[in-house]
């Protein structure tokens, strides 16, 4: 037991991680923290990479779109496939060159802001609390969401860009079923397309998007459609942490297929070969 | 039957401790039976308020080798036969003897909560609602008061804002009206301001301590945070009111 726990009436223990449980409390926010900790650190390494994030027709979810590409990098995209064209002379040298830097804080966002992921980092890295009745970080004046978090109320803002997203991942997998102008599919097609699909689970199981589809409603009976929609979503709601973790792996997992497939580390299996 | 030890808190709010008691337990009991047989043989001064026995009255919350439970819902069979079972009152609210707490401030709680105010009648002096309207609503009426979700939450329990945040049970009580088709009163302001919403960081402790299984977080808590966002936070539509001049 800490020095800084403490025993007090009702024998309970005060103070950070202080509890009476005996079961194995930890092994989730331990999970939670590993979990994130290992995406955060693999998704910024990536990220600032700005090289082999392309293995032609695949183009790494972490990179998409790209708004700008540059030419002569290995593994990068070709020009066609950049919004706007040739990275730009004007950019500053300080700032690294990747396209992933442009694109990443909208999905970002919305995880960072999402209902699951705060009751994640909540408990896994803020500690408030780490486990039910389990002692919470102490704070002199607990405020939750109503001061320096109350950012979070704008998660819906990034659902907005997060739909956007999905439409643009479809996009990318659809580019997938064609090489050099022929029609064919490979492993990396079909980890494409599971990415998106990942992704629309847990974008329409989301908590704002409920609300909005429906959930806003008292009278559900005087809207049968967004009722209906809101049904589904509510099937999804149900799922939102499944979704949340199966699409943040498979978004770090489609990266790292196609970042080997560049760097030739791996050979895709595919029709074109 | 075979035996048990069980390590009960005794006291008052003056102090007090752990004392331990060895039993004979049989399958099929529950801790609530384990704490009437301690009260039986050992402990007839042992304080423990309970009622129907059958996880609906929702008076015998207690903590659990720590965790918040009903014990009469509480089956010994769930915990290693060797293992002692500490048992306490619940942390969030005064101790008033043994396992017996006051838990009077939830009632105030209830009393800031305006009741429903129902839309007029039909001509023919029905209310009429339709199932869908009212599918969500009932899930909150499944509450048995048990306040097992006020002990566990962290913003009652850790920090003790019993002064901003009225607690899960009584988020899902306004949301209960909030949600419901004939009511006319705006509780949104009520709903952010009085009872706190924005406190609660929706780690979803109540909603996994809930004997009743009530989804407190994701159907009650997130819903009305995200009714206040509509009132407060979302831009575009305050614009849209403005605009609109609602």
């Amino acid at each position: 037991m800490s020095e800084l726990v403490q025993i007090r009436v009702g024998g309970h223990q005060t103070g950070l991680g202080a509890t009476c449980r005996v079961d194995d409390w930890k092994t989730g926010p331990t999970a939670t923290f590993l979990g994130l900790s290992f995406f955060i650190v693999y998704a910024t390494w990536a990220g600032l990479q700005g090289a082999h994030y392309y293995a032609g027709p695949y183009l790494s979810p972490l990179y998409s779109p790209v708004v700008w590409t540059k030419l002569g990098v290995p593994g990068a995209a070709p020009l066609e496939h950049a919004l706007l064209g040739e990275w730009p002379a004007w950019w500053p040298a300080l700032i690294p060159a990747t396209p992933a830097a442009l694109i990443l804080i909208f999905p970002g966002s919305f995880r960072f802001t999402c209902y699951y992921y705060r009751k994640a980092y909540y408990r896994a890295f803020g500690m408030t609390p780490p486990g039910c009745a389990v002692g919470a970080l102490p704070q002199s004046q607990y405020k939750g969401e109503t001061a320096l978090l109350i950012f979070q109320n704008l998660h819906r803002y990034a659902l907005y860009f997060a739909i956007l997203f999905i439409f643009i991942l479809y996009y990318d997998a659809a580019l997938a079923f064609s090489k050099d102008g022929e029609f064919g599919f490979g492993v990396g097609t079909l980890v494409l397309l599971i990415n998106p699909t990942l992704l629309a689970g847990y974008t329409f199981g989301c908590h704002s998007w409920r609300h909005l589809i429906g959930g806003g409603l008292n009278l559900h009976s005087k809207s049968p459609l967004r009722h209906s929609l809101w049904k589904m979503a509510t099937v999804l709601n149900e799922r939102h942490m499944l979704f949340a973790w199966l699409s943040l792996f498979w978004v770090g997992f489609t990266d790292f297929y196609v970042r080997m497939v560049s760097m030739g580390v791996i050979t895709d299996l595919n029709t074109w070969s | 039957m075979s035996k048990r030890t069980f390590r009960i808190w005794r006291g008052d709010a003056e102090g007090g401790e752990f004392e331990e008691y060895t039993v004979e337990v049989g399958p099929g009991m529950v801790v609530l039976d384990a704490i009437h047989r301690v009260q039986a043989e050992h402990a007839s001064d042992l304080a423990v308020r309970w009622n129907c026995k059958a996880g609906k009255c929702g008076s015998c919350s207690m903590e659990i080798d720590g965790m918040p439970k009903l014990g009469c819902m509480t089956r010994l069979g769930d915990y290693p036969e060797s293992h002692t079972i500490t048992i306490q009152p619940l942390k969030t609210f005064p101790l008033i003897k043994d396992l017996v707490t006051d838990v009077s401030w939830n009632f105030a709680q209830n009393k800031r909560i305006k009741p429903l105010q129902p839309k007029p009648r039909d001509a023919d002096g029905e209310h009429r609602m339709q199932q869908e309207d009212v599918d969500r609503i009932q899930e909150f009426r499944k509450c048995i008061e048990c306040y097992l979700c006020q002990d566990t939450c962290h913003v009652l329990r850790d920090h003790d804002r019993k002064d901003a945040f009225v607690g899960p049970r009584f988020m899902i009580r306004v949301g209960q009206l909030a949600m419901h088709p004939l009511d006319t009163e705006d509780r949104i302001p009520a709903i952010k301001e009085e009872l706190g919403s924005g406190y609660c960081n929706i780690t979803r402790c109540c909603t996994e301590v809930c004997p009743e299984h009530i989804n407190i977080t994701d159907n009650g808590i997130i819903p009305l945070k995200e009714r206040v966002v509509d009132r407060y936070y979302d831009p575009i539509k305050m614009l849209l009111r403005k605009v609109r001049g609602a």
